[in-house]
């Protein structure tokens, strides 16, 4: 018997490491919660490629051509980068692989941070293609390497769908097995039946995929991590991912059938599951997607009638529903949160490059009139402020309530020129990151240029992708890797687009911010305005926190509004946390304070 | 009232305030118990709170874990950094529970704009006591500012814990070790220490 090596590891750190003893050649992502460390953790090591992409779509296309040749690919996002990708994700379900092509979407139920929890597991149905579950990280290492050899063997790409609560919780792992690369030398080879989807070529493939999905289907009722647990007959569960450990919990002595393969599913396993037990539930986080197929087997099923079909399950969630559905005796009362606490929501850090140009837009928009008064009816702002996704986004939050929509990456520069399109009387001004503007911004900022907007655009630019850990992107000019690489000049690529105000300003200097803005909004033309400062995260430096003079403070309060973290108060006092300060790098408070109260 | 030693499972939150150091210490938790023996989960509920948010760890030690969320009313021990994120979560604790909190306070923006207000020591007392007499405040932060390294804390909170856990001193002390670059751990091997010693001062203090 091979010796157990175990480890604690993370259901991301799971999959990396099981992608790579699998012989993973290339790796390709884009940052994104709570996908972000499986990209991470495969760059550390140096005999396979890994990349970050400017954007999923692209990362998916850089895995495709990789199996293209004979590698083992792969491509991982968070769901909604998966939206990003799904042209050449369904693309790829046509042309089929040579090397083994794995798609990791990790989703995010409870949208503990994103902007939806939409269930990716309808992906798979829609791309005809086969998708795996892990419960927990030992599942993950060892669904990774079933996942390639499929892959290879049914010539289709691999969905392994994870979720927040399998890629970010830690279990043990046994990771005994030894990295084996099936192809070293990857080619090409000839073939434009395959790769060339001209309708001619494209519907015979359409074809391939529905008798390959039957014989995936085939596979599934032999599938090794699809396995029934018997116990008590009277109560039979089908379940996937982590809710089947929350099920366990619950219902121990139930019969289980775990689907580590949940499409297609194992129509003669789940009869035969079914003919076991007296009832049959189906126990599942988000989209009644095993529920709805199950019955569609033309079997009695029951489960969203009582398990919540928002937000994350746990265990006493399936608790609680399955007293209501008289699966269980009443469950216990148990105590509630303790109330009137105040809330601790997440906050730009101190230091934060955002801070001073939020300050101005919130202070040029009287963004704070907005924030005061409520069921006053419809309110116009005074400027409008479209917004993306990315650390900035927390800017929404109070006391600086800048953005007036988030909806997906890049959005924001679209949404701003339909506005002004529209023919709304307010000024519209687009907010981007750096690493968000390579992603998908750029194509926004190309229209805005060729219809002649008349939109002010402020790319944010901290130098890295923050929110999700700090990752290099193209304007970095760093790879995943650790090499130095080509830096893509925001400024000579707006300029190249067509841009002719472009403006390039310091983001802790608040004159400069307000001039800068000021001027833009009146112009009537498409006006870009830089704001560059390095992520304070990134800044290990940390002289001189500022100090504030008692004896000069008026209590005015309006360093408060910046809503910065080391400026705090006690008993109307206000004073600045010297550990949280970010000192010289920011003095954003010192600029601010009407009585110049503030210094080092 | 039992010493909590002979626990042959311990369902454990570890909370703060992002930048406290909550996920270091409950992997070096999750990686101690692994090297006794015990089969582990832990899973930190964070969302986008590494930006000074509220940040909560649980972790499950036991000879079989399920799932890595704790249930609502069954935990047995709150580790808590900051003393209002420990009144958030008292009532994941169960009947007879542990509690070890940080004395410090570190006010919410909406605290220092005067909009909600700080829960007094009163407040935060009776939430944790509505399920337990075992609630232990310590000195950390004062400590840890005396030890000359604040980062240290959590390290120090660890120190408290281990007392009630099933873990030997020595196998903490390895896996510190581990974890620990060298410039820093003698002073967190030592804040460990004292953390022992301050929690077991607090509990003869207390009966």
């Amino acid at each position: 018997m091979m010796k157990k090596t175990l480890q604690i590891l993370s259901g991301n750190e799971a999959l990396a490491l099981g992608a790579y003893h699998s012989g993973v050649q290339v790796a390709a992502a884009y940052p994104g919660t709570p996908s972000t460390e499986i990209l991470e953790n495969l760059a550390r090591f140096k005999d396979i490629y890994a990349e970050w992409s400017t954007n999923e779509k692209v990362a998916m296309e850089v895995a495709m051509g990789a199996a293209y040749t004979g590698a083992r690919a792969m491509a991982s996002m968070k769901h909604v980068g998966l939206n990003v990708a799904s042209d050449p994700f369904m693309a790829a379900s046509y042309t089929g692989i040579i090397g083994g092509l794995v798609i990791v979407c990790a989703d995010d139920p409870q949208i503990h941070s994103s902007q939806n929890e939409q269930d990716n597991r309808h992906y798979a149905r829609m791309a005809k293609i086969p998708m795996l579950e892990p419960t927990d990280s030992q599942d993950g290492y060892d669904l990774m390497g079933y996942a390639f050899d499929i892959s290879e063997e049914f010539d289709t790409p691999v969905l392994l769908r994870t979720t927040t609560r399998i890629s970010h919780s830690k279990s043990v792992v046994d990771v005994s097995r030894k990295r084996v690369v099936k192809n070293p030398q990857p080619a090409f080879h000839f073939n434009q039946q395959k790769y060339v989807m001209l309708p001619v070529y494209a519907l015979p493939r359409h074809a391939l995929m529905e008798k390959r999905i039957l014989k995936l289907a085939e596979y599934s009722e032999t599938f090794p991590l699809n396995q029934i647990t018997w116990g008590k007959r009277d109560l039979g569960i089908v379940t996937s991912g982590v809710a089947y450990q929350y099920a366990r919990e619950v219902f121990p002595e139930a019969s289980f059938l775990k689907l580590g393969m949940s499409w297609p599913l194992p129509e003669k396993m789940i009869k035969e599951f079914t003919a076991g037990v007296e009832r049959l539930i189906v126990i599942e986080e988000l989209d009644p997607f095993l529920e709805q197929n199950i019955k569609s087997m033309g079997i009695e099923v029951t489960g969203k009638e009582f398990i919540p079909l928002v937000g994350e399950l746990n265990t006493q969630i399936v608790t609680d529903s399955s007293s209501g559905a008289g699966l269980l005796p009443e469950s216990e009362k148990i105590l509630d949160p303790a109330s009137g606490l105040p809330r601790r929501p997440p906050l730009l850090c101190p230091g934060c490059p955002h801070t001073g140009i939020y300050f101005v837009l919130n202070s040029l928009g009287q963004r704070s009139k907005l924030l005061e008064s409520k069921d006053n009816g419809p309110q116009e702002p005074k400027l409008i402020i479209t917004g993306d996704i990315g650390c900035y986004t927390l800017g929404a939050l109070p006391p600086l309530g800048v953005l007036d929509t988030t909806a997906c990456m890049g959005a924001g520069i679209g949404q701003a020129l339909g506005m002004e399109r529209a023919g709304v009387k307010s000024k519209v001004v687009a907010i981007i990151g750096d690493s968000t503007f390579m992603h998908s911004g750029i194509t926004g900022l190309v229209d805005a240029v060729y219809n002649q907007g008349h939109i002010t655009i402020l790319i944010l630019d901290n130098r890295t992708t923050a929110m999700t850990g700090h990752q290099e992107h193209p304007g970095t000019g760093i790879s995943a890797q650790g090499e130095e690489t080509f830096a893509v000049d925001i400024e000579s690529l707006v300029r190249g687009i067509g841009v002719n105000d472009v403006k390039v300003v310091n983001a802790f200097d608040l004159k400069a911010l307000r001039n800068g803005v000021k001027d833009s909004l009146d112009r009537p033309e498409v006006s870009v305005i830089i704001v560059r400062g390095s992520c304070a995260m990134l800044i290990r430096k940390r002289a001189n926190p500022r100090k504030v003079d008692i004896e000069k403070c008026t209590q005015c309060n309006y360093c408060l509004g910046l809503g910065c973290p080391a400026i705090q108060s006690v008993d109307g006092q206000v004073f600045i946390e010297p550990t949280l300060c970010a000192g010289d790098i920011c003095t954003i408070c010192e600029q601010l304070c009407p009585q110049k109260a503030i210094s080092a | 009232m039992s010493n909590g030693k002979k626990m042959e499972k311990i369902d454990l939150l570890v909370t703060g305030v992002g930048g406290q150091g909550v996920v270091l210490a409950s992997d070096i938790i999750g990686e101690t118990a692994l090297a006794a023996g015990f089969d582990v989960k832990k899973t930190d509920t964070l969302g986008m709170a590494q930006r000074g948010g509220s940040v909560v760890s649980h972790v499950r030690l036991a000879p079989k874990v399920w799932s890595p969320l704790i249930k609502d009313g069954s935990v047995d021990l709150i580790l808590a950094f900051e003393k209002l994120e420990a009144a958030r979560w008292s009532h994941f604790l169960r009947p007879g529970g542990i509690t070890i909190t940080n004395n410090y306070e570190q006010p919410p923006l909406s605290v220092s704009l005067g909009q909600e207000v700080y829960p007094t020591d009163d407040v935060i007392a009776a939430a944790l006591r509505r399920q337990t007499d075992q609630v232990y405040f310590v000195d950390g932060t004062g400590r840890v500012k005396e030890l000359g390294n604040v980062r240290t804390l959590n390290i120090f909170m660890l120190g408290c814990f281990s007392v009630f856990s099933p873990l030997e001193a020595a196998t903490w002390r390895e896996s510190i070790t581990r974890r620990m670059p060298e410039n820093i751990r003698e002073i967190n091997l030592t804040a460990f220490e004292m953390g022992r010693k301050e929690i077991e001062s607090v509990r003869i203090g207390k009966s």
